[in-house]
């Protein structure tokens, strides 16, 4: 459903972010790119947004060649990056400009429900926590029910009660119109509680390090010992790939997936 | 999610109106502590003889020849015709440099055309510019105008451009994530964006504009504050300039209130320090 082919990212200063990125995401797939700071996680989730545009390469959804932002393509940022002098509701609103102001209400409303927030519409971005924001943030994207939501390390900010909280809201959504999610983090137990697949990056520049299905059955126990060896091999390709100056390692720490990396 | 159970969305208006007031009317009250406290001690010296008054007559003087300037209609004439010469001249001037200047602030080639002329009007003291207006536009009111509008311009350009070429990038990008067309980010973000810095430019080109109205009737008018001014001098009536003094002040005061007056409903959402005061 969205396929990056070849993608390559340098910077005006001359970094070198992305070096031939090539990844496949099913329709409804949760995917999880996982890397240290600085490998380009951010870049490539910008290009796929078409905030960005890639220096070699494209990004298709659906095989439509993006060239700016997708009305199909939902984007959370890291920060909350409300609109200050927006409500709640009408930052929640905001992609919603073509509906009725009573659609517009209901979905609203709907959304700030199931993420717990029911009665904040009103308050002002200021009167939010860092997790209310963020919800408000999450659920912004998908009142506009895009195809596909990208999120970068959107709990990074936010303290691990919090953060375990937010993931299972973020996995309920999913549940309702399964769009595809593309999960940026640097947080190894995020990828499994949430992923189907997690693919690791390796830093300068940014490359597919590693690539693998995580098959837990959901909803998924955080304390079985299945988690915990999903996790650890996560983490030990994420260590290789830091380790290992050798882009060519792929599938060496956890099997590639049949369809995954390519 | 742990958060108690609220609708705390009236929180705002949760103050009464009543109290609200009554805070409002104490800090003008704190204001006129000091001037009060001031005008009261030079009158009392100078009641006691303790001060010759020939050149700084006491506020009761001052208010008196007031009184009689509003009592004969005088004072009415002069605030109109002064006011309506600020007027003008900050709605044309506010006007040119809020287009200008968002123009400049939004494009980077508008910028590099327009900006270093602009930048160089600017570095010309305005007062220059009287004799030229006057041999352009006469004597009377287009000349006058047109003085009071430079003074505003610049304050209002300088301030949108910076305001615009200053806002956020990451904000503006949420605008491009939801596709808003040029128009539509202007609109739902760009301008709420800079609505803060906007009121501060318009306000401190108003300032100007009381400035330059003074410098345009004193060059030659037959009414108007600064007329008094200038007529006080040439009769030796320091009460009256004193007293068209007040009444410019008056005048700023309530011209600069009726900014922030107006403009406070669109900022309630402001995050600033001083609001937890
Ligand atoms: N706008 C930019 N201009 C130049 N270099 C950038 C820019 N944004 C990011 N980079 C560089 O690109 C690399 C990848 O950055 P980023 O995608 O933000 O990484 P991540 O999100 O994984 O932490 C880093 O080396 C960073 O310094
Ligand atoms: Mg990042």
């Amino acid at each position: 459903m969205l396929t990056m082919d070849t993608l390559c990212k340098t910077y005006p200063n001359g970094t070198k972010a992305l070096e031939q990125i090539s990844l496949n995401v099913d329709a409804g797939e949760i995917v999880a790119l996982v890397g240290g700071s600085g490998c380009g996680k951010t870049t490539l989730l910008r290009m796929i947004s078409g905030l960005e545009a890639p220096s070699r390469g494209s990004v298709a959804i659906d095989g439509e060649t993006i060239h700016a932002p997708h009305p199909a393509i939902g984007l959370v940022f890291q920060e909350a990056r409300l609109l200050p002098w927006l409500t709640v509701a009408e930052n929640i609103s905001f992609g919603l400009d073509n509906l009725s102001k009573a659609e517009q209400d209901a979905r609203v409303d709907e959304a700030l429900l199931r993420v717990g927030l029911a009665g904040y519409g009103k308050r002002w971005p200021r009167e939010l926590s860092g997790g209310q924001a963020q919800r408000v943030s999450i659920v912004r994207a998908l009142v506009t029910q895009p195809k596909a939501l990208l999120l970068d390390e959107p709990f990074s900010a936010l303290d691990a009660l919090t953060r375990e909280k937010l993931q299972d809201h973020l996995l309920a959504l999913w549940e309702t119109h399964r769009p595809t999610l593309v999960l940026v983090t640097h947080d190894v137990e995020e990828a499994v509680a949430l992923a189907d697949r997690a693919s690791v990056l390796q830093p300068k520049p940014g490359r597919i390090f590693a690539d693998s299905p995580i098959e837990l059955p959901r909803p998924r126990d955080r304390l079985s010992p299945e988690f915990a060896e999903a996790k650890r091999l996560v983490l030990k390709a994420l260590d290789g790939s830091i380790n290992q100056p050798n882009p060519q390692q792929t599938g060496k720490v956890y099997s590639p997936s049949a369809g995954g990396s390519f | 999610m742990s958060e108690a159970t609220l609708d705390t969305s009236n929180q705002t208006n949760a103050q009464p109106q009543a109290a609200r007031f009554a805070v409002f009317g104490t800090s003008f009250l704190i204001g006129l502590v000091l001037p009060v406290t001031a005008a009261l001690l030079y009158e009392g010296a100078f009641r006691l003889g303790l001060v010759q008054a020939r050149l700084l007559p006491p506020p009761s003087r001052i208010f008196t020849t007031l009184w009689k300037l509003a009592q004969s209609g005088e004072l009415t004439t002069h605030v109109l015709a002064t006011t309506w010469r600020v007027g003008m001249g900050f709605g044309l001037g506010a006007f040119v440099g809020m287009l200008l200047g968002a123009l400049t602030g939004a494009s980077h080639n508008a910028r590099r055309l327009l900006d270093p002329t602009l930048q160089a009007l600017r570095a010309i003291p305005s007062l220059a510019w009287v004799p030229l207006f006057i041999l352009w536009l006469g004597i009377f009111e287009s000349s006058k105008i047109a003085l009071i509008a430079v003074g505003v311009f610049f304050p209002v350009y300088l301030g949108v451009m910076a305001a615009i070429a200053n806002v956020d990038r990451k904000i503006v990008e949420v605008g491009r994530a939801f596709r808003l067309s040029r128009l539509a980010l202007v609109r739902r973000v760009l301008l709420p964006a800079i609505l803060p810095d906007f009121i501060i430019a318009i306000r401190s080109g108003l300032g100007l504009g009381f400035m330059f109205v003074v410098a345009a009737e004193i060059m030659g008018a037959s009414e108007g504050l600064g007329y008094l001014l200038v007529d006080g001098q040439q009769l030796g009536k320091p009460d009256q300039i004193l007293a068209a003094i007040i009444a410019f002040a008056v005048l700023g005061k309530i011209g600069d209130w009726l900014i922030v007056v107006l403009t406070k409903p669109f900022l309630t959402w402001q995050d600033t320090h001083q609001r937890s005061a």
